[in-house]
Formats: structure tokens, sequence, C-alpha cells
């Protein structure tokens, strides 16, 4: 039976995560004040050779991303660090988990990539409605301010931080990274053109790096036990641990830290205890509703962010909603399709009007107006134009579902 | 001015990147964003009051109209909506009389729908104020709101 690894979620349980001692008592603040006694360019490399890839869906590079913002511009007066706590992909919330649990680790790491690139201010842009982690980050940064961990020349070194908490207003689309930024600076969250992106140009101007929670959280441990330690775990395209988010008609729904290359069966019926009710599984969405429809053929599957790729699938925030037999796909589909609808900002046309075109199209099918293939083929033609033309990911993301749904389902739909 | 609102603002400075967060202030302290809170905004801020109304209509979290005492968010998230959500939804407009987007004519009351509130382990749920109602069933909505009932 395979067990659960835990790296981001090493204290969970064990420390109070309001206590400040507890968690330095665990070893805290060692990886940071190992990283200030290096050179920055010393911690860069070592993030590049660890391979992490960033946990907010897109799986880049980690190592990379703090190489390009590092080398943006020797001499800018100012750069940005930004915590991504946006968290609001459906059937995530394992950066919920990691914020009430041990926020310390979480600050741990952005105080890290803040030296590693020069930022001397950081940001955590949190969801407004996550009361108690928004609560648990204040007091720890608070804690850390009092120690000195955050301040001026830290552990005796150079460099100088400060950390503020930022709370979102309530929009899924300034989780994207270029949309946070118009939400910070004050403006509505349109997203922006890019290039430039963030490393070059991002809040106010100013190079600027973005990374998810779970990202952040992963840094102390790497830079604590070295690339090596972190790259013999998981697999080779997809290192490291990840957090699985499971929800849906499962008997343990829950959260579960695995090495990458676990498969859907495993964390289903031996972490997750198996269907509810004894009944058959149908399917699962994976990676939220920006996500992909996948049937019993992945169950098997290891996952990873090219393994999945490979069969038309993706692995996203981590997110995994499994659906038991009977279960009617029409009425997810048609669910994720209205959230991408309410959550569509109106900037661009493709979007805009190509949101509702969907749901016409749903609707069309739901009356009998038009066949189930017919309607499917329709779905995938209109979402293909939103994904070539739309500005955002947004936009880009309903032919996700669209196709696994094509891939995996289409005489069931 | 009123009272409340210039202490609300006394905490900052007047910039621009401020706005969202002193929307949030405001709605914090005033319960909702009055027509007279905006207006003073927009001086504070020096910018036309077209601008705070755009940034402030664009973000759900903001309301115009008064939030009742107990303001319950249902969760509409993917998760919820496969255990159920639909039904919950109906259960709870029944037991407080009042319809999503509405605020009971006591103030006692008010319903909205959000997005996904990442406690999908947890699904059907619901926000009652701070507190997270997990793994809703019709009965359960019922016994929730039970006192609103006889009060109606």
């Amino acid at each position: 039976m395979i067990q659960e690894k835990r790296i981001t979620l090493k204290n969970l349980g064990k420390i109070n995560p309001e206590s400040i001692d507890d968690y330095i008592n665990e070893g805290g603040y060692k990886a940071f004040e190992k990283a200030v006694g290096l050179h920055h360019i010393e911690i860069i490399d070592e993030m590049v050779k660890s391979s992490l890839r960033g946990r907010g869906g897109a799986g880049f590079s980690a190592g990379l991303k703090e190489k390009f913002t590092s080398e943006a511009c020797l001499r800018c007066e100012q750069k940005y660090l930004i915590c991504n706590a946006d968290e609001g992909e459906p059937g995530t919330f394992k950066d919920r988990i990691i914020m009430e649990n041990d926020p310390h680790l979480m600050l741990e790491g952005m105080l890290i990539a803040a030296y590693a690139i020069g930022a001397s201010k950081a940001y955590v842009y949190i969801r407004g409605e996550y009361y108690k982690s928004i609560d648990r980050i204040n007091k720890a940064i608070s804690a850390a301010k009092e120690k000195g961990i955050i301040g001026k020349n830290v552990f005796g070194s150079a460099f100088s931080v400060d950390v503020e908490i930022k709370l979102g207003a309530g929009s899924y689309l300034c989780g994207e990274e270029l949309t946070l930024l118009e939400s910070l600076e004050g403006k509505r969250g349109y997203p922006r053109i890019k290039p430039p992106f963030p490393a070059e140009k991002g809040l106010n101007g100013k190079p600027t790096l973005i990374n998810n929670v779970e990202t952040l959280a992963t840094i102390p441990a790497i830079i604590y036990n070295g690339p090596e330690w972190y790259t013999s775990l998981g697999t080779e395209d997809s290192p490291g641990t990840k957090i699985f988010t499971i929800s849906g008609d499962i008997n343990n729904p829950g959260y579960f830290e695995v090495e990458m290359g676990v498969t859907l069966r495993q964390l289903i019926y031996e972490l997750g205890g198996g269907i509810k009710d004894g009944k058959k599984f149908y399917a699962a969405i994976l990676g939220g509703a920006a996500g992909t429809f996948v049937n019993e053929s992945v169950l098997d599957t290891p996952m990873g962010f090219d393994t999945l790729k490979e069969k038309g699938a993706v692995l996203g925030s981590g997110a995994i909603m499994v659906m038991s037999e009977g279960r009617s796909l029409f009425d997810i589909t048609n669910s994720i399709l209205e959230f991408f609808k309410h959550e569509s900002c109106g900037k661009c046309v493709p979007c805009r009007i190509g949101m509702p075109q969907l749901l016409h199209i749903m609707e069309n099918l739901k009356n009998n107006k038009i066949g189930r293939v017919e309607a499917l083929d329709l779905l995938l033609y209109e979402s293909e134009f939103m994904a070539k033309s739309s500005l955002c990911p947004l936009g880009q993301s309903p032919i996700l579902p669209i196709k696994s749904l094509k891939q995996y389902f289409e005489n069931e739909f | 001015m009123n009272e409340k609102l210039k202490e609300t603002f006394s905490s900052f400075e007047g910039k621009e990147e401020e706005l969202i967060p002193l929307l949030q202030k405001v709605q914090e302290n005033l319960g909702f964003l009055s027509d007279e809170s905006m207006e003073e905004i927009s001086r504070f801020i020096r910018i036309p009051a077209s601008m705070v109304y755009g940034v402030a209509t664009f973000y759900t979290q903001f309301r115009f109209t008064p939030k009742g005492e107990r303001h319950i968010m249902l969760c509409r998230g993917t998760a919820c909506h496969v255990k159920g959500a639909t039904r919950i939804q109906e259960e709870v407009e029944n037991q407080i009389g009042i319809k999503v987007g509405e605020t009971s004519e006591d103030l006692k009351y008010s319903l909205e729908n959000v997005a996904c509130i990442g406690a999908c382990s947890l699904a059907p749920c619901a926000m009652v104020n701070d507190t997270v109602e997990a793994n809703l069933t019709p009965k359960k909505v019922e016994k929730i709101f039970s006192i609103s009932k006889d009060k109606k």
C-alpha cells in the first residue's frame, strides 16, 4: 500500500501553527539562515537543479522563473516577490491546508525566494474568503518580524525584506498571475497581454516573481537537503511530492501528499478508501474546472505533468473529483461552463461571446434540438476558437474538459 | 462625512493602489458600500467615482446593499455541484424565505452564491458568516435555520 511522503505538510498536526517557536524547534528557518549565507546565484542554481515545477498548475520550472527574474536587471531599485495564495480552482484546497497548518513554512519559502531574486518587498495575495488562513499568515508575519526574521539585515546578512498581506476580492481570474498584478495595483481584474512577462515588467512595472503557495513551501526543504535529495523523489519529468485534493464520490475525501508517479488507482482505492457506497468508478476530473475528464483507462497512469499530457489529461493543481457510475457528465460539464461564464471578465471578445455560445449549445442539446455527437463537435469547434484567440488562460480553458470528453466519453456524454 | 468612514480612511494614504484594500475596509466597517461611501472614496483617492464603481462592481466580494445578520454564502464549486448543491440552495431559500442575491427585510439574513470555497472534501458546503457548514443535507439545512421559521 502506498504511503504519504510529506514535505510541505511535514509539520501538519505536529506543531501549533500559531507558534513560531514550535516551528523553529522543528528546524524551521534553518534553510533561510543557510540561504542568506550563500550567494544568491547559488540558491538559483540549486533550484534549477532540483527541477521543481510550479505547483499552481502550469508546471513551469520554478528555478528558471527565479533565474529570469533575478537577471531581468542588475541595478533595479525594486523587485517584488508575490506569493499567489488566491486558490480558486474548483476542487483544489491544498494551499489552504498549508497556510492553516504551517504558515511559517510558506513564509520561509517566500523569504528564500525573495533573497534569491533580490526582492526587498514581498506580498501574499490571498483569497478574501480564506478567513482562517488570513489570520494564521498575519500572525506568522508579525511573529517573524518580532524575531527579526523579517526585517533589516536578517541573520546578520546584508539582506532586508518586508512582507505584506493583500486580500483578493472575489475573482477566479485574479489567480492568473498577470491579472493578479492588475488587482494588486488597485484595478479591475483584467488580464494583461504577455509578453512582457512579470519577470521583466511585473508589479508597478518592476521585475516580479510570482509563485504558488505549494511551490514556495517546497523551497526550504530543497535548500536545506539539496537538489539531489529532491530529484530522488517522484518521477524524472516531475520530481518531488505533490498534494492531491480528492473530493466527490469517495469514502475518505481529503488531501494526500505523495511522491509524483502515484497512480489514480492508488489515490482513489488505497488513500481515498475507494468509491462511496461500493459503486463502480465512472470518471474523474483532474486539475479542477480548467481540467480534464478521464475514464478508467487512466487509472494506472503515473501522475506527472508530462505523463498525463500524453494521455490528453492535465495534472493542474492536483485536484481530483471522483464520480461513480450514474453521474451525469452533461450536468457536470454544464456546471463547469456556467462557472467559466460567470468568471469571464469580458475584456476580450472570444471569451465574452464564446462562453454564452458554449452554454447555448448545451441548452440546445438539453432540449433535444441537436444530437449528442453534433453537440460535442460544436463545443469542440467553438472552444478551439476560444483557446486560439483568448487573451488569458480562462478563455483557453473550456477546451480542456470538452476535448477530454470527446476523447474518453464520446458515447456517454 | 460619516464618522466611521473618516476613521476608516485614517489608516490609508489615498494612493490609487490602495483602492481595493480601502473598499474592503469600508465594507468591513460599514457593512456595505453606500453611494455616499463610494463618492467619499473617489474624493479621497482622487479618481472619478465611475472608476471606483468600475473596480467595485467587478469583484464579487463587494456589495451595495446591507448584509444580513447571518450572511450565507452557498458554495457552487464543481465538487459541491456534484454532491447536490442545487438541492441545498432550494432548501435554504425555502427555509429563510429569500432568494440568492437578496437580503431579508428584517436584515436577519442575506444569501449569495460563491465560487469554490476550497472545502471540497466537505461538499456540499456553505459559509454562514465565518463558519463553514459542511456535508449539508436538506435535513441539516432545516436544523441550521430552523429558528428562522418561527420568526418568519
